[in-house]
């Protein structure tokens, strides 16, 4: 189990390694037209050497490269070009608050498409089943913004039974009250996760009801509910986290239009904003906080999965 | 081997394909799913290709005596704060969004394909090496991507888009086509094309390839529904096309914020258009894939 573990983290920090030069080298395609693309078409070459060596530009691509990583590596994240304070002042609390966001919106679609996997294999092929299926993936392509205008104008404005900004205006509102605003957000959010959830549960339950210990356990005299709850879900969740796992990504690029309807001062808000300010130190540093939740859930769901199934618990100690 | 064995097995394997698609065929026909999504597709490409004609004012058309007016008999879908019909910016916007998805994806799948089918067949170390630089790309979300590309080389452009969404679903695409090219390659076909002396493009593009093209085709219309997404979110987020272009994303963008005075038609539309395009291609990619797993 443990050299599967530093297996996977060893494969993991590769990634992260490799995305750190893909953002790096992508934001310095044109390197010298960065300052001019900042100060804008009316700077000076002054004005532009100027900036390049207080920003430390005009070094090698390749010192600047070795600087970055360095300095990231002990946590520093760099000064924002837009407002001249560190990136990490900024980037912290809005990723505090996305956070909030993205776990409630997780929070709810777990259990709920969970369910609505095993409900929909339990009545397979009747309406309530292919609605569950092709309406939770027909769902899951519309894209968030979508939904989000959509049930603004539905339960924001036409019956205004939620609030329409996902802030509350008081200063300090209770824990209820910022749940409550953060519904709709969250709704938008887990539509387009729900689909891929509740069809893989589906699919594993389906396979596990097949198998013969089941089929003998329900000779033994257990009920198909007592069956499913005690034998078939243990077995037909391990496919399940991979999924959420893999959808960790989508959540994490689901949050920039979600953010923007909502108004709502999360990651996903200063993404935005940095890439409209051409906020390059602050872009880089987003996109690879981005990346380093993704590989992490990543890694935990690898390590739970190898945990839950005995095939990989037995074989990688053996 | 000699080479009449593999003249044989060729040919078996021909007619296999044959009366396999065949099968497959008839099973598309009576998936009740797949005929909508097809019937949707197909207006929206009507209206690709001969948008200006059927929509019924110019799309920068402005009438200022009448803006923000609800549908009525003049305006079906009713007019924006501009004035412009909205009715007619969602038929001529069909256009940006879908010629975008469809060359994104068919770029991807040509990068991620050839990548996957080479990975496939060589194996060994630049197989991993590819894997490793491909899931590093998979561990940034497209919107972020996009939008970086987009800071870096400074302005939204539909090429620019397509090329950033081509590039990031290339890696999903060739892992598909190298799970299959793994399967593909120790097939008896393979060996006997080797006994031929055949080059090695001759053997991944001629002969690996066409038994691939089932879960290349489920791919790239998975992608397919992928790429209209990612284009309509771009589009919102004022990173996909030129602001002003006739295009479901900006639109949406440009009057949404007037729903809070109950102007929901700009916006309502428009989403409703991404909506319904972005679901017949998923009705469309699960019957092919139910059809091609049977």
């Amino acid at each position: 189990m443990l050299t599967y573990f530093l297996k996977r983290l060893g494969l993991s920090v590769v990634t992260i390694f490799l995305v750190a030069c893909i953002v790096f080298f992508m934001t310095r395609i044109l390197p010298g037209n960065l300052a001019m693309r900042y100060l804008g078409k009316g700077a000076t070459p002054e004005q532009i050497v100027a900036w390049n060596s207080d920003n430390g530009f005009d070094r090698p691509l390749l010192v600047q490269f070795g600087d970055w990583v360095g300095t990231t590596l002990q946590g520093d994240l760099g000064t924002s070009l837009q407002y001249e304070t560190p990136v990490s002042e900024i980037l912290l609390p809005a990723i505090g608050y996305s956070a909030r966001l993205a776990g409630l919106a997780f929070l709810i679609i777990v259990p709920v498409g969970i369910a609505g996997g095993v409900y929909s294999a339990m009545r397979r092929a009747t309406w309530i089943d292919r609605f569950i299926t092709v309406g939770g993936l027909s769902a899951a392509v519309i894209p968030e913004f979508v939904w989000a205008v959509v049930l603004l104008l539905v339960f924001g404005v036409a019956l205004p039974w939620f609030p329409v900004t996902a802030f509350p205006d008081s200063e300090s509102p209770g824990f209820l009250a910022g749940v409550y605003h953060l519904i709709l957000p969250s709704i938008a959010l887990l539509l387009v996760l729900f689909g891929y959830v509740a069809r893989i549960t589906r699919a594993g339950v389906i396979e596990a009801l097949e198998s013969d210990y089941v089929r003998t356990a329900i000779m033994k005299g257990l009920t198909r509910r007592r069956a499913v709850t005690r034998h078939v879900l243990r077995n037909a969740l391990l496919p399940t986290i991979a999924v959420i796992a893999s959808q960790v990504p989508y959540l994490v690029g689901g949050l920039v239009s979600v953010e923007i309807v909502f108004a709502y001062p999360g990651f996903g808000s200063a993404l935005l904003a940095a890439v409209g300010a051409r906020d390059y130190s602050m872009l880089q540093s987003a996109v690879m906080v981005t990346s380093l939740v993704i590989v992490a859930f990543q890694l935990a769901a690898d390590m739970l999965f190898a945990a839950l199934n005995p095939r990989i618990r037995h074989k990688v100690t053996a | 081997m000699s080479a009449a064995d593999a003249e044989r097995i060729a040919a078996r394997s021909a007619e296999v394909g044959r009366v396999r698609r065949a099968e497959r065929l008839a099973l598309l026909r009576r998936n009740k799913a797949f005929i909508v999504g097809v019937a949707i597709l197909f207006v929206w490409l009507v209206c690709v290709a001969f948008g200006d004609l059927i929509a019924p004012y110019a799309v920068n058309e402005m009438d200022f005596e009448a803006t923000s007016m609800p549908p009525s008999a003049a305006h079906w879908f009713g007019t924006d704060s501009l004035g412009q019909d909205v009715l007619s910016r969602v038929i001529v916007g069909a256009r940006l969004i879908i010629v975008m998805s469809f060359s994104a994806t068919a770029l991807g799948t040509v990068v991620g394909a050839s990548l996957g089918l080479l990975a496939g067949y060589f194996k060994g170390r630049f197989d991993i090496a590819l894997m490793r630089v491909l899931e590093a790309i998979s561990a940034i979300p497209v919107i972020i991507v996009a939008l970086l590309a987009i800071a870096a080389l400074g302005g939204a452009s539909p090429v620019i888009t397509i090329a950033v969404i081509g590039f990031v679903f290339a890696p999903n695409i060739a892992r598909t086509v190298r799970a299959a090219t793994l399967g593909e390659a120790e097939m008896e076909y393979v060996a006997a094309a080797r006994l031929r002396a055949e080059r090695t493009p001759h053997i991944v593009f001629k002969e690996i390839l066409p038994n691939v093209m089932p879960p290349l085709i489920v791919e790239f219309t998975i992608r397919l529904g992928y790429a209209i997404f990612a284009v309509a979110t771009l589009s919102f987020l004022g990173a996909g096309v030129e602001s002003g272009s006739p295009d479901w994303g900006s639109q949406v963008a440009e009057t949404w914020s007037l729903i809070f005075a109950n102007v929901w038609w700009p916006t309502a539309f428009p989403a409703l258009a991404i909506a319904s395009l972005a679901v017949s291609i998923n009705l469309i990619s699960d019957a092919l894939l139910e059809a091609f797993e049977s």
